[in-house]
């Protein structure tokens, strides 16, 4: 049982890392298919959250619309080139059925411009159901909770 | 003179000229002082809230009234009141939470009381303690209560202003402005919900980028890469005849009620396609062929139409260099769940990650750090001539914007 669990932990964690170093390392077109194809990503704050607002920053219902995302991101969208670091910690495993896994993180991103400008740019908690699928864990659906109300300037790389 | 007009001695606008503007009314901390008191506090009405999210006795929120921190309440006898969140004894805080319900007001720092007026009702300790201490005999309780705005509220739209020489909130933005809030706000509203986007840049850059109808298909690449919006749709500018507040809207020829995206959605280089083009479906529903309006009252309030988009945002001054913008996202409280999961995810379109909006996040910061260095040089605003006048199917005119600046140099006292 301890054993399993474990193996469970590591692979949510490596999940988790991939995700995080696909967008920390510009691989944006692969950040879709960390998703299952229907799977579902929005960004929002812990104000809407608590007050059950279901206002999100960012909503892709589906690979088609995070796709969008990042072609909007490349070709379309006007910003100032910046990175983001994630930090991701306090990792747990909540529930594991047959059908689904359900995890959170804490999380910060550290953004850095391009003249070197570094600010804590968000942090929080994500909300996370994660699905087997050939071999591979992949995210049904995703919400990032961002502690702060305010975002600096704009929000165009995903968190 | 003030320590601030002092300064502010040197300072003058190009007279008779609304196309140029220098660049240090964006980076000067006096001339943020200065627009406290003439703009913020001169005749202008301040958005302050929905009547919405304050719908019973007690319930408030606070905001601003540029740097001036304001409790809008739900009054005793069904109204709204607006009170400076500043206790009269020593200055702090009354509400330091975002909002609540509350009987009265109380001061956590010697427990003085005001009723939801405003009014002074209790002083603790007021008799002294054993017949020593205790109020002055000579104070004056009843002009000692919170400062009061005078308020009118506007299809469910809360404005409030400091002083008595504003005239009627429909004389001040004038019947043709006040027919867009009549089409836009029709039902009563829901909050779906929040964004806050911190802008590296003066107030008035933002204030001037929503009234600038020339930039919409140029910065914003979404619009044409994605055909929200393309040069050759009908519409046009409305300016108010003071100039101050004004509209600027895009309509697309009669389809019928619902427009499904996909065959619409293509580059003007036919280049990119959605792969997921729902989030632009639009269902009508304000009566009309009108796709996107933005309206702008001046000073701080922009009311979005943008597909089923539909939303508040408050420009917020924190300093010559800093600005918060406050979007309240809205929908009808008669959305059925369909019309609520469109506008989920229209919604992709407008705030802080806001496909088509983002940009204006960061293009004031560009104009802040330029300008920066060389306060004296000039703004020029050709676009569409010199005036105010609005334009009839063209948007490509920057008469809005002059309308800003003559609204400014009113207040501000720069002719």
């Amino acid at each position: 049982m301890l054993g399993r669990d474990l193996i469970l932990r590591l692979r949510i964690e490596s999940l988790y890392a991939e995700y995080a170093q696909t967008i920390d390392d510009d691989r944006l077109e692969n950040w879709p298919g960390l998703f299952v194809e229907d799977g579902k990503y929005q960004v929002t704050t812990r104000e809407n959250h608590g007050n059950g607002f279901a206002l999100a920053m960012m909503y892709c219902d589906g690979r088609g619309m995070m796709s969008d995302r990042i072609s909007a991101l490349r070709s379309a969208n006007i910003y100032e080139p910046h990175v983001y670091c994630h930090l991701i910690s306090c990792v747990r495993v909540l529930d594991c059925t047959s059908q689904e896994i359900s995890a959170q993180a804490n999380f910060a991103v550290i953004r850095t411009m391009q003249e070197g400008d570094q600010t804590i740019f968000a942090c929080g908690r994500t909300f996370d159901r994660i699905v087997e699928a050939d071999g591979r864990l992949l995210f049904k659906s995703r919400l990032v909770v961002l502690d702060s109300r305010q975002v600096d300037t704009l929000l165009v790389i995903p968190i | 003179m003030s320590m601030t007009e002092g300064k502010l001695s040197s300072f003058s606008m190009p007279p008779d000229d609304l196309s140029h503007v220098p660049f240090r009314v964006y980076t000067d901390q006096e001339l943020y002082a200065l627009e406290q008191e003439r703009v913020f506090r001169g005749p202008t009405w301040n958005f302050l809230a929905l009547e919405c999210e304050i719908p019973d006795l007690g319930d408030y929120k606070t905001t601003y009234v540029g740097d001036a921190p304001v409790i809008v309440v739900r009054g005793q006898d069904g109204g709204v009141n607006a009170l400076v969140n500043r206790c009269a004894h020593k200055g702090a805080l009354i509400c330091y939470k975002q909002a609540g319900n509350v009987r009265e007001f109380n001061c956590v720092y010697h427990n003085w009381t005001y009723d939801l007026a405003g009014k002074l009702t209790g002083i603790a300790f007021k008799r002294g303690v054993g017949g020593k201490g205790g109020l002055a005999p000579d104070f004056d309780q009843a002009s000692h209560g919170l400062q009061r705005l005078r308020v009118e509220t506007c299809r469910g739209l809360i404005f409030g202003t400091f002083s008595d020489k504003t005239p009627s909130f429909l004389e001040y933005i004038g019947t043709e402005l006040a027919a867009n809030i009549d089409r836009v706000f029709i039902k009563p509203l829901r909050v779906i919900g929040y964004h806050c986007q911190a802008l590296p840049n003066n107030w008035k850059l933002y204030a001037e980028n929503n009234r600038d109808s020339y930039h919409a298909s140029l910065l914003h690449v979404f619009h044409n890469t994605f055909g929200v919006v393309r040069p050759n749709m009908g519409g046009g500018v409305k300016v108010s005849e003071s100039g101050w507040h004004h509209l600027s809207f895009t309509q697309r020829e009669p389809l019928g009620d619902k427009e499904v995206g996909r065959e619409k959605v293509r580059s003007l280089k036919d280049q990119y396609k959605l792969k997921d083009p729902s989030m632009m479906e639009h269902k009508l529903e304000l009566g009309d062929q009108v796709t996107n309006a933005i309206q702008t009252v001046f000073p701080s309030l922009v009311v979005q139409q943008i597909l089923n988009a539909l939303a508040v945002r408050q420009i917020q001054p924190k300093s010559a260099g800093r600005t918060e913008l406050v979007w309240t996202i809205l929908g009808f409280a008669d959305d059925d769940a369909e019309m609520q999961e469109l506008r989920l995810k229209v919604n992709n379109l407008v705030g802080p990650a806001g496909l088509i909006s983002m940009e204006d996040g960061c293009v004031g910061g560009f104009v802040q750090r330029a300008a920066k260095a060389d306060p004296a040089a000039m703004v020029v605003m050709p676009m569409g001539g010199r005036g105010i006048a609005g334009s009839e199917g063209s948007r490509v005119t920057e008469a809005a914007v002059r309308g800003f600046w003559k609204g400014w140099r009113e207040c501000m006292g720069f002719r």
